[in-house]
């Protein structure tokens, strides 16, 4: 690996069976499309990012939710509504990586349909 | 039956059916040949932010590919892109390419979408006329997306008015022509069109419905205005023509597979050839929630006969056949749709439109069939459930917000 000099934000997906697997970032993109351009298995993004579909749900790590950023009404209510619904749950689609988020980690949820 | 595993499977076309029919293929276990064939040259893209986000110039062409081309190295995928499929022998099975050669298939997936339906009128062939349907459209319409010019958009449908939204908040001067007498008449109820209509007027949108376009003027070849049937004359740089579109069938007609507005499948998305699926846009399927069968033009429709095609290729069991739905972005206001709602004899409010917050829900016999939700997620995602379930539910309580959609649902389960 070549050493760059600015470091890119290191997020950690956890997989529902507990597999885990650390992806640098790209500043500006969502974790969704992070962890769909790097193939994470569990997120689906059916509307590629649109909030319309809620199957980008995530479980934030509790030390990162205020990091991940404040949620808009249309997340908070897709959310309401999503199965298996958490505290800490998230659509990844609206959590921008910022250099913040360097250590996130995520756990996806058994399925999200 | 076929014979043992498959060796090589070919996919045509490069749109979302067909990305999704890569990916459940090989998330399936399938490790024989696996080749795309897609006749744009960029890498397999979502089409959606198209007329959105993207015609604003909010964000770059990467961010558009489904996977990046790491991915299908990765994966073993062969990507001839560029290159078009201009006939299928069957008994050989082998596709045949435009720049010659063929490929051999022991399964091909037509992915092979829909075009623009083209304008017809003299003067469509004029530069500064438009269609929005690809990456390549988008490039050439952007950069003349200049505020205080002129564009007139024919058609006021989806595509042209999440189109108008678009220019509107670029500082353009918008006009919206439909013929039907509303906006959207092809697609939802009076309700909806009423809304959308005082919307867009609200943003400085002109939209003139019940007009017939008779012609388009130019000079040096390029256009200049929109000659109504009245006679009336539209002056505009450019012309954006959103008329709806037309099934790629024509591979799978000269094939002799059975069409009919679309390449007929059956639930697994096959295609009256055993070895030959159908998916996404060219398809016509059973519309299993419904009763009927029908083409749907949506990424919703396109995953799942993607993963429908690749399930019953490698034998394994049908995915979920979801309640289908859609979604619109117009300036502020995301419209989420549930179901189906043609033939809707029965529909309620809920909520006040003037609030740009509320849901039509559309009944027939009394069961729930579709749902249009402004802004109101818990009435499309409760709607999408409650569709599926061939719910009848009381048209007084859909409209009633002083009971949640979370009560509405479980006195439907009840």
């Amino acid at each position: 690996m070549k050493e760059t000099e600015q470091q890119m934000p290191k997020i950690t997906f956890i997989a529902h069976d507990g597999t885990e697997r650390t992806i640098e970032a790209k500043n500006g993109m969502s974790v969704m499309e992070v962890a769909v351009t790097n193939s994470v298995p569990g997120i689906d993004a059916d509307c590629g990012g649109a909030c319309a579909c809620a199957t980008c749900h995530v479980y934030v790590d509790e030390a990162f939710l205020t990091k991940s950023g404040e949620q808009q009404e249309m997340e908070k209510s897709m959310l309401d509504f999503a199965e298996n619904v958490r505290s800490n749950s998230r659509l990844s689609c609206q959590i921008k990586v910022t250099d913040d988020l360097d250590g996130l980690r995520v756990s996806t949820p058994e399925s999200q349909h | 039956m076929s014979q043992g595993e498959p060796q090589s499977i070919v996919v045509a076309g490069a749109g979302q059916a067909a990305a999704q029919a890569l990916l459940s293929l090989r998330q399936g276990g399938y490790t024989g040949a696996l080749t795309l064939i897609g006749d744009e040259a960029a890498l397999p893209y979502q089409r959606p932010p198209l007329s959105k986000a993207y015609m604003k110039g909010e964000f770059e062409e990467e961010r558009l590919y489904f996977k990046p081309a790491a991915w299908y190295e990765d994966q073993k995928i062969e990507l001839l892109l560029g290159t078009h499929v201009i006939g299928i022998d069957r008994a050989q099975r082998e596709v045949q390419l435009g720049h010659g050669g063929h490929i051999a298939y022991d399964y091909l997936i037509l992915a092979t979408g829909s075009r623009p339906r083209p304008l017809p009128v003299p003067g469509a062939g004029l530069e500064g006329v438009h269609d929005l349907r690809t990456l390549a459209d988008v490039e050439r319409i952007g950069p003349k997306m200049v505020a205080g010019r002129r564009i007139v958009i024919i058609g006021a449908g989806y595509i042209g008015l999440e189109a108008a939204a678009v220019a509107r908040q670029m500082g353009l001067d918008v006009t919206v022509l439909e013929m039907a007498p509303r906006v959207l008449a092809r697609v939802t109820s009076p309700v909806l069109s009423e809304f959308y209509e005082a919307e867009h007027r609200r943003q400085g949108v002109k939209i003139l419905t019940s007009v017939q376009t008779a012609r388009l003027e130019g000079s040096d070849g390029h256009v200049t205005a929109v000659i109504l049937a009245d006679g009336t004359s539209l002056p505009a740089e450019i012309v954006l023509s959103g008329i709806g579109i037309l099934p790629n069938e024509e591979l799978a007609k000269e094939a002799g597979i059975a069409c009919s507005n679309g390449i007929l499948v059956d639930r697994d998305a096959r295609t009256s050839d055993p070895q030959i699926f159908a998916t996404g846009d060219c398809a016509s399927r059973p519309l299993v929630h419904f009763g009927r069968s029908g083409r749907l033009e949506s990424v919703h429709n396109a995953i799942e006969q993607g993963k429908l095609a690749a399930a019953a290729i490698l034998g394994l069991p049908r995915p979920a056949e979801d309640c289908p739905w859609f979604w619109s972005d117009q300036y502020d206001l995301k419209l989420q749709i549930a179901g189906l709602s043609q033939g809707y004899d029965t529909h309620v409010i809920r909520g006040d439109p003037a609030t740009r917050k509320f849901a039509v829900f559309y009944l027939k016999n009394g069961t729930l069939i579709a749902a249009d939700a402004v802004n109101s997620p818990p009435e499309f995602l409760t709607s999408k459930k409650l569709i599926m379930a061939g719910a009848k539910i009381a048209p007084d309580l859909l409209g009633d917000t002083s009971t949640p959609m979370k009560d509405i649902a479980a006195s439907a389960a009840a």
